[in-house]
């Protein structure tokens, strides 16, 4: 999960980060008490997971109460890509004299965390890297080793940050370094970590993933949520126990083992169709699960044909079959279904499915055939 | 000849006494594989259908001669058990649980690569199977028979999905490996594409990759420079959104990176054939080896 930037301070300060004091308004009168226990100037910030933030007019400084509140009503709300703005993080101004940026990433291909620090702070890392290899200096840490202060030194002379903050800047990383690991992060990302007139290194922004599947360790972490990111449908099929990724299409999808749905929804792209999600309704699903994922799909009004690609090993096709015909007796769909079942008990499935008679029912007996069926029926 | 399991398996069940666990393990024991013992804390001296459960993996292994372990526990239990397995001197471990976290991932993987001892399957995979001579993990033995196709794949029902159409063509399997679906597998598709390649019994490498992370780009290289025997590849997730997870926690476009296309182009740019469906996978092994059936 992706923090706001305002989560991901909390959490650095947990964590002796050294962050700018502020606080979280979700509305205006909530923003403009922060900003007056905050102190003038203070800087009003959109909370929403995307860069270009302060182009949008997302962010902007207050020198006064006035100021304060015209700036929340007029982010509060805001489109920035997409992405309405429900939270404002409202924090005291920093002075600063230098941008740098600072990362440690989970580096799969590496199979180690990287850290990462350069002096080209403030804008696109991306964009930094293509200025060349020595823009940002880089290291792998030894996860059962740990970060250590010499790797502090390296990347801070690597990156050739000034003379008099080698040591505090190594220890920020060394902080950040905790984080990643004591939060169970796979990102922390400070872009700009910025040092003070005073020569002090504060974190200016935080990019924080946190690991869905680490979360039993964190309940405090649980509790986090990003309203403008949520999507309802996906917020339904959550509480439910699915998998449940929402795409722009109009085929409802729904299969079992997220592999066998990627690839479907391939094959229904490749066969002229639009997929209007990714639904995996796991290993063992069971007839309830099913039904479950049908009224899932169906919420998306966008939906004009549903299309069940069903290979089992540990789900068994009955209970598949058992599934949509409870559906289809609970959420009488309107639109028509193409089921392909093949693996355990498929006939079993099959010939459940045939003696229902559901209407508006086509079975496949293949994955392409199938795929071809349903886009021809989303077109009709 | 297969990889990784066969006759000589004597496979030991950390979560045998679990639900789940108690029903795989009697499936791979009906398929042929010598279960041999279950492992957990508190129930030693019990039996599962007659075969005997230990406090810890050392006694199992004391007792039985288990040289493979199956991980069944749950998520949270699930590193501690690998590692334990690994320190009894079990040899191969698979973990099938989904759901561990990737920080406990990374020190399982880089302490099991530092003592060099055991070689990890998963997690978060189906398992291994070498039809007609052992079944380890949750893949439906039933749909595959013993032949001369090698299967490595990140996902367990588009193997299934591919060995079927593969089964249609009538091509049999020498071992399907289930990799698992999670960012840092204990084995990529590079460390059991060269078994495949001194595998005498394997004529054709079937790999079967996903969306996220760099490993199917890093087995074109390996392809390219150490492996003779013809390969074909299938990716899924070509209309995978950026930032999404599909399903596995692996599956994910990060930025630019970790797109279908970018591993189909590498895998076609050394020599891979790419089936762009999974029926297309099964024609193309047809024009490589001829009609098998």
């Amino acid at each position: 999960m992706d923090l706001l930037e305002y989560q991901g301070k909390q959490l650095f300060a947990r964590h002796g980060v050294p962050v700018p004091a502020g606080k979280p308004a979700r509305s205006v009168d909530e923003a403009v008490a922060a900003a007056d226990e905050i102190g003038y100037p203070c800087v009003v910030k959109a909370q929403v997971q995307i860069g270009g933030r302060g182009k949008a007019g997302g962010i902007k400084v207050a020198q006064n109460q006035d100021e304060a509140r015209q700036h929340a009503d007029a982010i509060l709300g805001m489109d920035i890509r997409g992405l309405t703005v429900h939270e404002l993080w409202i924090e005291g101004a920093s002075e600063i004299d230098a941008e740098y940026y600072a990362s440690v990433i989970f580096d799969r291909s590496a199979k180690a965390p990287l850290v990462m620090l350069s002096t080209k702070g403030g804008m696109d890392i991306e964009q930094v890297a293509e200025e060349g290899p020595d823009a940002i200096a880089r290291l792998h840490v030894d996860p059962l080793v740990g970060f250590q202060d010499f790797h502090g030194r390296r990347l801070a002379f690597e990156a050739g940050v000034d003379g008099d903050v080698v040591r505090p800047v190594g220890a920020m990383l060394a902080k950040l370094y905790d984080v990643f690991i004591a939060e169970d992060t796979t990102l922390v990302e400070v872009n700009p970590m910025i040092i003070t007139p005073e020569r002090q290194v504060k974190a200016l922004d935080a990019k924080v993933t946190l690991d869905d599947n680490a979360m039993y360790r964190h309940p405090d972490n649980a509790e986090l949520r990003d309203l403008s990111a949520e999507d309802p449908q996906e917020r339904m099929a959550k509480e439910r126990g699915l998998t449940y990724v929402k795409l722009d299409g109009d085929i409802g999808i729904l299969g079992n083992g997220a592999g066998l749905v990627m690839s479907t929804l391939d094959v229904v792209a490749q066969a002229g169709g639009r997929p209007a999600n990714f639904l995996d309704a796991g290993g063992g699903s069971k007839a309830e699960a099913i039904t479950s994922a049908v009224e899932v799909i169906l919420s998306n009004d966008k939906v004009k044909a549903v299309l069940f690609n069903i290979f089992g090993g540990i789900t068994r096709g009955d209970e598949v079959a058992k599934g949509l015909i409870e559906a289809f007796a609970q959420v009488k769909p309107t639109v028509p279904f193409v089921v392909r079942l093949d693996g355990t008990n498929d006939e079993e499935g099959r010939r459940l499915l045939a003696d229902a008679n559901l209407p508006n029912v086509v079975t496949e007996s293949t994955m392409d055939g199938a795929a071809a069926k349903v886009v021809e029926l989303a077109a009709a | 000849m297969s990889i990784l399991i066969d006759e000589s398996t004597r496979l030991c069940v950390s979560g045998i006494t679990g639900r789940e666990g108690t029903f795989h393990s009697l499936r791979n024991r009906d398929y042929g594989t010598q279960v041999v013992a279950g492992v957990t804390p508190g129930k030693g001296g019990q039996d599962v259908a007659g075969i005997p459960v230990f406090d810890t993996f050392h006694e199992a292994v004391a007792d039985t001669g288990a040289n493979t372990a199956m991980i069944f526990v749950p998520p949270r239990f699930a590193a501690d058990s690998i590692l334990e397995a690994e320190d009894a001197g079990i040899e191969l471990i698979v973990a099938i649980t989904e759901g561990i976290p990737a920080h406990d991932e990374l020190r399982v993987y880089n302490a099991l690569k530092n003592h060099g001892r055991a070689r990890l399957i998963g997690p978060n995979c189906p398992g291994i199977l070498s039809p007609g001579k052992a079944n380890v993990g949750i893949i439906p033995a039933a749909f595959f028979k013993q032949g001369n196709v090698g299967v490595v794949s990140r996902s367990g029902t588009l193997t299934y999905q591919i060995g079927n159409v593969l089964a249609q063509q009538g091509f049999g399997n020498s071992t399907i490996v289930g990799i698992g679906g999670d960012p840092v597998p204990g084995s990529d598709f590079i460390d059991i594409l060269g078994l495949f390649q001194e595998d005498p019994e394997t004529e054709l490498i079937v790999m079967c990759g996903e969306i996220g992370g760099d490993a199917e780009e890093r087995a074109a290289e390996y392809v390219a420079e150490h492996v003779t025997k013809p390969v074909v590849a299938y990716i899924a997730g070509f209309t995978a959104p950026p930032g999404k997870t599909m399903g596995h926690a692996g599956a994910i476009v990060s930025g630019s990176k970790g797109t279908a296309a970018a591993k189909a182009e590498a895998l076609e740019a050394r020599g891979v054939r790419v089936g762009r469906t999974p029926t297309q996978v099964a024609e193309v092994a047809v024009s490589l080896l001829g009609a098998a059936a």
